[in-house]
This record gives C-alpha cells, structure tokens and sequence, in this order.
C-alpha cells in the first residue's frame, strides 16, 4: 500500500498500446542520460571550482610541497649512509632531491596547467597514497579508503532519509487530512524546535540515551568486544545505528512534514478534488488519487533540497557520533593536511549528491506525467 | 501589503510575541555585554589563562543548581591573610615571630573541589622559616608545610579528604563542618623588610550562573558574549544572501535569455559543490578569522538553492498587469526592478531573511565545532567544541549552556520566520 501502486496504475492506463509503451520508456531513457550528462557536467564544473578554492592563497600547493618534501625526508632518513654524511651536505641534498620531486610532481608548471590534471585525477579519484601522517599507518591508496567509507555514510544516510520521504509524506498527509486539529496543531508549533542541524539534536540524543539512561551506545559500530557471529554483528550495528539515524530524521523529517503539509493543503482546494468529492468518491481514493498524485513531484522537489542540506550535515553528525563514514573521513584528512585526501571526499561527496538528485530525477520520471508521458521526453 | 492588516496578522499569531520576547532579550543580553564588558576586555578575559582564573573553581556548576539539591555543593570561599591580625613576637635578639590566624566557616558536608593557598614572602637577606598549619573543627593539626623557603610567590596544595573529611565516615566520606582555622607562623631573622602575603582559597562546585570550564573560566562571559558574536552573524549573512539572492534571482527573471540561464547554471553548480566540506578547508587551511568565513559563506552561499524558488515567485510577478503599466509608461529595466519586483516580493523576503538567521548561527557553530573558529572570540560554537569530552563525563552544565543559548536563538528566529511566512504569503495563510 503505497504510492507506487499508484504510479503502476497511471502507466498501466489502457489507452496504452504496447508501442506506445517503447516510446515511453524510451523517451524517459533518454530524459535520463540527458539528466546524467547535465549532473555530469555540473559535478564536473562544481569540483573544478573547489580545486581552485582549495588552492585559494596558494596553501593547495603549500600542502603539497609539505607533503613532497616530508616524503623526500622520510626517504632519506631510512638510509644508513644519508645520516653518516656533514650536515651542509644533507641539507644540499635533501634540497636538491626535493627540487628534483617538485619538478617530477609538475610543482613548476603555473596551477592553470595543473588544474585540470588535478581535475582528471580527483574524477578518477586515483589521487595516489594516503600521507605517512594520516592515521599513523601504512599508507593506503586514496581511492580504497574512501570507498571502504562510502557504505558506512550510505547506510546512516539512507536510512534516514528514506524515513525522512516516507514518514514526511505520511504523516503530512495525515495532518492535512485533520487540518486544524490539535495534533496538526502541535505538530506545525513544534516544527521551529527543530530548527538546528542534525548534530545539534545527536548531542542532546547522547546526554539522553547514552550519557544519562546509558541505554544506547555513544558512538561507533559495534561494541568494543566484536560479537563473533554475523547475527549478532549486525545486531550490535542496528543499536549503534539507532542514535545517529534519529539524530538526522529529527533534523530533516520536520521540514519534510511541513513543506509537504502545505503542499497537500493547497491541492486540496483543488477544484478537481471539489468535483471529485461531489461525485462522492471515497476519501480513501480522493487521498491518494487526487490529493497525493498530483503533489508528489513538488514533494520530491522539496526533498530534494532537504537531501541538499542533510548530505551537509552527515559530516557533524557522523564525527558525533565517531561513524567511521565519509564525514568523519573528511575531518581526519582535513586535520591531517592531506589535501588528496580531502580532494577525493569532495569528489566522493559530490558524486553521491549527484547519485541522489539522479535517483530523485528517476522518481520525478516515474510520478509527474508532464516528463514521462509528454512529448520530447522533456521535464519541466 | 498595508501595515495596518499587517499588524493584525502579527497580532493573532501568539508565537510572533513570543518570538520577539525571545530575540528582543537575546538583544538585550547582547547589549548588557557589550556595555558591561568590552570586547577587547572579554577577549583578554576569555584568554587569559591561569592569571585570571587561577581563583575560580575548575568544572563548577552553575549555582543556581543548589536549588534543585538536597545538600548545597560548597561555593568558592577565598580569605586573605591581611584581613587577620598579625601578631609579631620576639624570640631572641634577632629572631622574630610573626603568627596570622585565619579562619573560615565551612558550611556543607560535601568535599570543596580543590583547597589551595597562594602566598608570597618578600624580606631582605635571610630567608625566613615559615610553618602553615591547618587546624580542623575537630581540633585536630596538619602541618602543611614547614620550611626554609626563598622569596616570592608560592602555592600549597591542600589534599581536601585530609583537610576536610571528617573522621567517623565509613563508606561514604563527607566534609567536616564548622569552623577552620589556617595558622601562618613565620620565623623570621630581620627586623624589618619580612612581609608576608597569603590568600586560602577553598574551591567550591558551583559558580556563577554558567558554572565554569576546564580551564576555570565563567562560562557566563561566552555565553553572553556569545549572543552579540552569534547575532551579528547570522544577521549578516542571512542578510547578505537574501538581498542578494532576491536582486540576482530579479534580474535573472526580469531579463530573461542567456543571463537567466546562466544564473541556473551556476545556482546548479553551486549547489553540487559540497559546501560545508569547501568552508572547512578555506577555514583550515586559509584563515579562520570571523570575517574571512562571513565572506567565504555569504560568497557559498549566493547561488544557493533558494534562489530557484525566488527565480519562481519574481516569474509569477513578472506578468503583472502593473509591471505592464509601468513598461507602458517607459520605466527602465532597473527602475521595474528595484521599484516594482522587489518591492512587491518584500513580504516573501523578510521570512526567509529571519529563517536564515537560525541557519548560520549554526553553521558558525558547526564550524567551531569543528575547530574552525575565531582564534579569539568567545563564541558558543566554540564552548560547545572544548565541551564536547564533558559528553562523555558528565559535566553537562558546560554542554548544555551553550546548547541552551543556541537552542533559544534557533526557537525564537526560526518561530518568528515561520509566522511571518503564514502572515505574509497570503496562500499559506489559512492553511
């Protein structure tokens, strides 16, 4: 019992010929991969401006350097002849080896020229090693540790945001239904207590739950003895989970509510509904045929803009709560200088808000019939 | 939109005043703190260090916790030697005693946090012997410590179970009440130039009305410098963004063609690149002065997402018959604009400048959360930074001072936005 029941029974209407059918899907293939290109495209654009802020002031190019000559350094120390050498003669050397690594790492060439190398390298995300600093541990390639990360901030994120749509659009529904009642009431009243970011309500979430009741875990995965069986595993995360996910459904789900509430109050007064409800159709079917259908793309519009906002709030939310994701990734490379690093999260981070305005833009495809019905598979 | 119906609005919505009662005493405790603490004082205040804050207590509570104990934690009690009489006595030729006996009421069971004795001798040539005893209720004597020392300052440490426990405890140990007395005997060879100056300072565990950090500073004065701080940023930026968003977004939907287009464009962009992310690493790697994050936010933040709605609202405006009139007369592209679109679309705007507010204030925080914040201005993000091992220690006062200020900026802006909205845009209104 959901909204894609409505959808199937929209495309399945039988004025619909089997070739018709084709053309349909082929024009909303095609309104898809134009949308890829266009969200391509504006990552692509959007992450060469960050390179270029990032470089802002010349400390992009600083940090490499740092990074270059500590490697040299390092190099040079774990030989046994470099230390046994006068130190004029080390410093020459240590200079001329970091000249030479500058020069082989294109530090020469204007950051212009460079700009679009970096642009290639952070797409492809083969941004080379992690730093010696980062994490005191071996170094690692970039690319492997930001994907090891990316389904841990898919789950939290996922999560809640998958509550945030179908709570928001349930729960508004039920309050328009019942405009003006007290729970309506309430529920809009509340809605400015809400008003702070995700990682705002995890700290009062953790003096709560964690830090007075003691029921649910600080942070992390699993607990600190790593229960041996899968079941048992999963179980333990589920509970690690439940604080963080709560944390950012309190912070998007109120929106949500709201912005969807009026959305169902004003189509509403619809005269199309007035008509329906003068046929004295059901309230049932008015609800979801009339009143929900035709909100649904404002609705994933709106959620689109909540998503924007949230994917920026993960990054708190996760060094809360110390989820090993891609925020806390973030600020651990960002601590450490590793300017690859913070590069390829940047990229990762775009890449996944880009996968969700996709995901939105298949959603719109499949609820608004102006992009999947109308000619020249064109959206409005 | 006449102010007249405008008032009326305002005046059915309950929650407007009390918003304004709210962002009206924010103001108030802002200019209380600008008044009563200049900023240049609160900064040296605030990063002063031991110097300052070596009297007050390390992690107290605030006070006004007591009301809600069955026993009051102790509040700091600080007495100085000079308030007592000194009593000089001859010994032999050249000796002299000089014995000072202060004394105190101790008035609570529970343990003060800390006991520490500030001192210092000054004399000419030969050092002087002094003794320090503390003499319990109970009568009985600890010699706390007895020696040859040299000039200058110097400090005691009290260990507050041997100082203040009292002795018939058994499981749980409690403070002893009643009267102490600290005994400073000194021995002293000169005739002249021996002084000695000594302040006790029995450390409570509460104070003040924001209780204190781990570096003994008032939380109070971040808290209250906080709000101008956190006011002033928020005001601005929200500001900044609106007007211009609203000026980019009328342009843009006035002339239409390339121009429009090419502010989508951008606002798409912008809205792809990863903005807190991009704002860490300007304020890590760059400077984390207040105003060059205010400029890399407001700069972020231009092109954001809301433009697209304004792009909307001015779209629907833009085919007004009186914009028409106004062509027909020979009205510039920038007189429509300016006198005509915005104008009309004010009521949309001041919402959303209002509900913007909320939204950088906490930004700011969560960049200092993050430890991306001014290097010396007191700022709530800031406290709640330095707090955040207390999560986990359960010093909840200084979590959740900072968090209350926040909240109540948060509640009363966002509040006040959100009724304005309804009042203002006459197709929420009866929703």
């Amino acid at each position: 019992m959901s909204d894609t029941q409505v959808i199937a029974h929209t495309a399945r209407s039988p004025q619909f010929s089997r070739l018709e059918w084709l053309k349909t899907i082929g024009r909303c293939g095609r309104y898809l991969a134009a949308r890829s290109v266009v969200v391509f495209l504006t990552i692509l654009v959007g992450v060469y401006a960050a390179i270029w802020v990032t470089n802002l002031g010349g400390f992009g190019d600083k940090f490499r350097r740092d990074e270059i000559q500590m490697n040299v350094l390092i190099g040079f120390n774990q030989t046994k002849w470099y230390h046994e050498l006068p130190a004029e003669e080390r410093m020459e050397l240590l200079e001329a080896a970091t000249e030479a690594a500058f020069i082989k790492n294109d530090l020469d060439q204007p950051f212009a020229l460079r700009s679009f190398r970096y642009l290639r390298q952070a797409f492809s995300l083969s941004l080379g090693m992690t730093t010696r600093s980062f994490h005191q541990s071996v170094p690692r390639p970039v690319r492997d540790v930001l994907i090891e990360r990316v389904p841990m901030t898919l789950l939290i994120f996922g999560t809640a945001n998958l509550i945030t749509f179908f709570a928001g659009l349930f729960i508004a529904l039920g309050l328009s239904r019942r405009y003006g009642s007290a729970p309506d009431r309430v529920a809009t009243l509340l809605v400015p207590v809400f008003a702070a970011p995700s990682w705002f309500h995890g700290i009062f979430l953790i003096v709560i739950f964690a830090s007075l009741l003691k029921i649910l875990p600080f942070g992390g995965i699993v607990d600190a003895s790593i229960p041996d069986t899968p079941f048992l595993y999963a179980l333990s995360m589920l509970r690690h989970m439940i604080l963080p996910v709560t944390a950012v459904v309190l912070g998007t789900l109120p929106f949500a509510v709201y912005a969807n509430r009026a959305l169902f109050l004003i189509h509403s007064n619809e005269d199309y509904v007035e008509l329906a409800k003068a046929k004295g159709l059901g309230a049932r079917r008015l609800q979801w045929r009339y009143i929900l259908r035709p909100v649904l793309p404002p609705v994933i519009t709106n959620f689109a803009f909540i998503a924007v906002v949230a994917w920026q709030g993960i990054i708190l939310t996760e060094e809360i709560f110390s989820w090993p994701g891609l925020g806390s990734l973030l600020i651990e490379a960002i601590q450490n200088y590793s300017v690859s690093l913070v590069i390829g999260t940047i990229v990762m981070f775009a890449y996944l808000m880009g996968a969700s305005f996709l995901l939105l833009d298949v959603l719109y495809v499949l609820v608004d019939p102006r992009v999947s019905l109308g000619a020249g598979g064109r959206a409005t | 939109m006449a102010l007249k119906p405008m008032w009326k609005g305002i005046r059915a919505y309950p929650t407007v005043a009390m918003s304004l009662i709210i962002i009206l005493s924010l103001i108030g405790v802002s200019i209380y703190a600008v008044i009563q603490l200049p900023l240049s004082e609160a900064i040296a205040a605030w990063n002063a260090g031991d110097d300052v804050w070596r009297y007050t207590p390390e992690l107290a509570q605030p006070t006004w916790t007591n009301l809600f104990r069955r026993e009051n934690l102790p509040e700091t009690i600080t007495a100085s030697l000079g308030e007592f009489e000194t009593v000089k006595e001859a010994i032999r030729e050249s000796s002299w005693r000089e014995t000072t006996l202060l004394s105190f009421e101790y008035e609570t069971t529970r343990f003060p946090s800390e006991a520490k004795i500030f001192y210092d001798i000054r004399y000419d040539s030969k050092r002087p012997l002094l003794t320090l005893t503390w003499i319990r209720p109970d009568g009985a004597e600890v010699v706390l410590s007895h020696g040859v020392v040299g000039g200058g300052p110097g400090r005691v440490d009290l260990d507050v179970v041997e100082a203040f426990g009292s002795a018939d405890s058994d499981s749980s140990p409690r403070a002893l009440k009643g009267a102490y007395q600290l005994r400073a005997e000194a021995l002293t060879f000169e005739a002249e130039g021996f002084s000695l100056n000594g302040q006790l300072v029995v450390y409570g565990r509460v104070f003040g009305i924001a209780g204190t950090d781990e570096q003994r500073r008032d939380l109070a004065i971040g808290l209250m410098w906080g709000t101008p701080i956190a006011l002033m940023i928020g005001l601005i930026a929200a500001t900044g963004t609106t007007v211009f968003g609203f000026v980019v977004a009328a342009v843009g939907a006035w002339h239409g063609g390339w121009l429009d287009a090419g502010i989508q464009r951008i606002t798409e962009v912008s809205m792809m690149i990863p903005f807190l992310p991009t704002i860490l690493m300007v304020g890590w790697f760059y400077s984390s002065s207040i105003w060059v994050l205010l400029i890399f936010i407001i700069g972020f933040s231009l092109f954001s997402g809301p433009l697209k709605s304004y792009r909307a609202m001015f779209l629907q405006v833009k085919s007004s018959q009186y914009i028409e009139a106004a062509q027909a007369y020979g009205a510039t592209n920038s007189r429509i604009i300016f006198r005509y679109l915005i104008p009309r679309m004010l009521p949309a705007l001041l919402p959303r400048l209002i509900l913007g507010i909320p939204l950088f204030v906490f930004l700011e925080t969560s960049l200092a959360f993050l430890g991306i914040a001014d290097p010396n201005l007191p700022t709530w993000g800031k406290i709640l930074s330095e707090a955040r091992e207390a999560l986990y220690m359960g010093h909840y006062h200084w979590v959740l001072g900072p968090a209350f200020m926040l909240s109540l900026t948060g509640l009363s802006f966002s509040m006040l936005g959100y009724s304005l909205d309804r009042i203002f845009n006459p197709r929420l209104r009866d929703i």
